[in-house]
This record gives structure tokens, sequence and C-alpha cells, in this order.
């Protein structure tokens, strides 16, 4: 159904007159908007980031078996052998423990340089790297190891990693259950505004029935309007995702001790989140004032 | 043109509206309705313009049974209808000009025939020099000309006028009926709900007079018959 061109421009300007001429009750509902859009971002940007950083921790996630100093190195072979065989197990590597220090030395940064004084009298093991083929494999295969000949220790921050896995997986409920949450108090604030709007514009609204104006042609501007409020309220909260964001992925890359932990990077990541946040944005804006106009329509 | 059968109307909350009403009026004519507030006059021309649906009974206006209609068609129906209230319900912001273009506007009216439509009837009802005006700039009877020529603009069949001149002077209600008597002779149909008996008396028309939702008296050429 082509709508003319006319009729397009007229409710596009009545949509945006609607938003200028309820002034108060426009800013108080852009506000709603952008505070929840502000909520919804950081909880974007959070979420996503430790969605992130943890799938990267889940694919790094390596047990390190420590070899007893004192064993040959054909029972090192077969250790080796030993430890391929288990099912679970995708790789194997071998690592000195003069590679061990330089990792070591390097990952500490400046005060690393101490641990230069070890380099004549290592007081390290020679290592094989292990791999789980699936990550939450890693204590099942950790323990398996520990069983084996001329092993001196297992390490692979077993507390930590299956912290990692439960507290990964309650803040992705909780945010998704948060942000449902905060999306849908938007669009109820929306739909109340615009539903003041339409009281307001009662009179119109009964004019236009008068005349014989269909529902879908009183619908439009509210429509619009919703639009433009969504529009609105996405501007401050993108400004300060983007801002924020820059300056936060700037200054995390200098803090040499978290290395590790690399957030996604400022671009395309930004403009992702801005994209989403507009879209949700204009979604319960547009959400929130069908709801409302529906309802007053049925007369 | 509007055929009523056997109409019976019960409002949700159990008053009763028309208690079996029928009624014929053809193409044309000029009609007043009278009765006292409550008798059902509002109802009856609630019903002619679809802002209700009789509980029992059938409402022919040009053919088409209204009761039938569905919630799409009601737009369409009512552009054949022209409504004047005593409350005049024009827009206070807009000027004299826009409150009219607004009922052809919201109709999606070429717009480039729109101003020619709205000057011919600014013109017909007297109001040319006031196109500028806003309502709260205008008397009464000037406001009351505003929402007759709104109503006419698109030159309904039908127009029904509900109390036109109840918050007019005397004076200023002889001008709304000039008005109306001589929109009625370019051929439209006007159904007028009145309480005054002297406009009644005086301009002599087809009078439908109610009681308790119940036509009591149907008279060409009537009187009001009532003593207030």
């Amino acid at each position: 159904m082509a709508m003319k061109f006319n009729t397009l421009k007229r409710h596009l300007k009545e949509g945006a007159k609607n938003t200028v001429r309820n002034g108060w009750m426009t800013i108080a509902s852009v506000g709603a908007v952008t505070t929840t859009l502000i909520l919804v971002g950081v909880f974007l940007v959070v979420m996503l980031n430790l969605n992130h950083i943890a799938g990267a921790l889940e694919d790094d996630v390596q047990i390190k078996t420590l070899i007893d100093r004192t064993v040959e190195q054909t029972e090192v072979d077969q250790l080796e052998e030993n430890i391929k065989s288990i099912e679970e197990v995708e790789t194997v590597e071998f690592s000195t423990k003069e590679e061990e220090l330089d990792n070591l030395i390097e990952s500490m940064g400046e005060q690393g340089q101490a641990w230069s004084l070890y380099e004549q009298d290592n007081p390290l093991n020679d290592v094989f790297i292990v791999k789980a083929t699936d990550p939450t494999d890693t204590e099942k295969v950790a323990s398996q190891i520990e069983e084996l000949n001329g092993v001196y220790e297992v390490n692979y921050g077993q507390d930590y990693v299956e912290k990692l896995f439960t507290f990964n997986q309650y803040a992705r409920n909780i945010g998704l259950v948060l942000i449902a949450a905060l999306v849908f108090t938007a669009i109820f604030l929306i739909s109340n505004t615009i539903k003041i709007t339409i009281l307001a514009r009662k009179k119109e609204i009964g004019i236009m029935k008068l005349v014989g104006a269909t529902n879908g042609f009183i619908r439009w501007p509210f429509f619009v309007e919703g639009m433009i409020l969504g529009l609105l309220g996405s501007i401050i909260p993108i400004a300060i995702i983007m801002i924020g964001y820059y300056y936060l992925s700037g200054n995390l890359v200098l803090l040499q001790q978290f290395n590790f932990v690399k957030i996604l990077p400022f671009n395309p990541f930004a403009f992702q989140v801005a994209g989403l946040i507009i879209a949700i944005g204009v979604s319960i804006g547009v959400w929130g004032s069908l709801m409302s106009v529906r309802k007053f329509l049925k007369v | 043109m509007i055929e009523m059968q056997d109409i019976y109307m019960t409002y949700p909350n159990g008053v009763v509206g028309l208690n079996g009403i029928s009624v014929n009026i053809k193409q044309g004519e000029f009609v007043y309705i009278v009765g006292h507030s409550g008798a059902g006059k509002s109802t009856f021309t609630k019903l002619m313009f679809r802002e209700e649906i009789p509980t029992k009974g059938k409402i022919l206006v040009n053919d088409q049974d209204v009761t039938k209609l569905k919630w799409k068609e009601v737009p369409y129906f009512r552009r054949n209808i022209g409504v004047v209230y005593q409350d005049f319900r024009l827009l206070p912001k807009l000027t004299v000009y826009e409150n009219i273009a607004f009922a052809l506007e919201v109709i999606e009216e070429n717009p480039k025939s729109i101003r020619k439509k709205v000057m011919n009837v600014l013109d017909q009802v007297g109001l040319k020099n006031k196109a500028r005006f806003i309502p709260d700039e205008l008397s009464g009877g000037e406001q009351q000309r505003v929402a007759i020529a709104r109503a006419i603009v698109n030159h309904p069949g039908i127009l029904i006028a509900d109390e036109p001149t109840g918050n007019l002077d005397p004076n200023t209600s002889w001008e709304i009926m000039h008005i109306l008597e001589d929109i009625n002779a370019s051929g439209t149909t006007i159904i007028m709900a009145t309480h005054s008996k002297e406009i009644v008396n005086t301009i002599k028309k087809r009078v439908i007079a109610m009681e308790d939702g119940v036509i009591v008296r149907d008279e060409h050429r009537g009187e009001y018959g009532y003593e207030i």
C-alpha cells in the first residue's frame, strides 16, 4: 500500500510538531529513553566484552604439567605419549624451563627484570602445556595427568577456571534479564508519554474521526513521534558509550598486567553498539507509541 | 435516503436510549428532532453517524446498512455526513482557514484543491474576510459558521446538527438558521436536534418529536409542541 508523498510528508511534519509541542513531556520521555539506553549500552558493552574475554580465556585454558626434574628423557617421552593418549586432550606442547622463565620475565614487564637473576640457576621445571578439546573438560584431564609418572605438579588454576565459567553464565543471564526489564520499562514510559500526548490532542483526534480520517492516518504521526523520541533518546547514550569506550580501550592497553584481557577494539565494536542502541531506541519508541494509540483508537 | 427500521438501543450501563423507532427521511429534507433532554435525540443522531450501534434494528443510509459496516469502512462512510455540535469543536490554535483545511487534509484530499474548496465554503458562510483569525477572536455565531463550513466543505449528502444554536443568542441563531436553510436548498439533507421552540415554530419544517426513546409525533411542517 503506497502512501502518497504528501501524506508521508504530513505525517513526518505532524510527528515532529507533536514532539516539539509537547515540550516537557518530550523531554521527560526522551530522558527515560536516554537513561534506559545508557544502562542498556553499558550492559551491552560489559556483557559483550565479558563474553569476548570469557571466550578468549576458555580457548586459552591450558594445563601446565610440571615435569619432575629428576626424571630421565625416556620417562619424559613416555609421559608425553601417556598424556596424548588421554581421550579429551587436543594438543600437547613441550616447553623448556628456559622458555618458561623468559615468558615469566616478559609477562611481568619491568618488575620481571628482577627474575633475570635466576637465569643462571633456573628454579623452574620443564613443562607440557596441554589443552583439552572442550575447555570444560579441563579439570577431568588435569586429574588424569596428575596420576601419571614423572609429573611434579599439575597447574591449571582449577578454582579460577570453574569460577570463571559459572560467573560467565550468571552474568550472561542476569544481564539479559536486566536488559529485558529495562527495555520493558522504557516501552512502558514511552507509551505512557504518548498516551498523555494523545489525551492532550484528544480534541484533534475526535475531529479527525468526525470528518472521516482513517485510523491508519490518525496513528501515523504518533508512530513518527515515537520514532523521534527513540532517536533523540539514543543520542546521549551513544555519545557516552563512544567517548567512554574510546578512553577505556585506550587506557586498558596501557595496563600491561591486563594484557591477557584484551577488550574488543573500538572500531568496529563501538559503532556496532551504537547501531544497536539506535535500533533498540527506535523500536521501543515505535512499540510504545503503537501500544498507546491502539487502545485509544478502539472507540 | 435514511431509513431506520425498528431500532432499539440500550447502553451497556442499562440505560435505554431508543425503544423501537422507525423513520424514513428523504434526500433533501429538513428535519427537526425535538424532545426533552434524555428523550433520545442524541442517540438518534449518533446512530446515523455510526457513533453508536443499535442493539436491535437496521439503519439504511444511502441503501447501506450502517449497522453492518466494518471498522475500516466507517471513516469512508462518515465522509458523506457532516456534523455540527453545540460546542463548535474547533481547534483553538488553528486559524479559521486551517480548521477547515484540516478536515480535508486528514482525508487525504488533493492539496491543490484544498485552498479552492476552503475559500469557496468560507464565502458560502460569509467568513471569507476572517480566514486568518483564530477561533477565540470570533463571536460564537462566527465560530459555529466555521464549524458548519468544516462540516459541508466536502459536500456531504447529509448534515447532522446537534443543537447548533444551543450556545448562541437569538439573533445569531437566526443567522445560523439561514445558513442551514441555504445549505438545505442546495440539496443537502439536514437533521437538526433542537430545544428552540421559536426556531421550530418560525421556520416550519418536518418535526419529529421524541419522548422516552420513542417517536411520539412526526409531522410535516410541524410545531415544537412543548411548553418549557
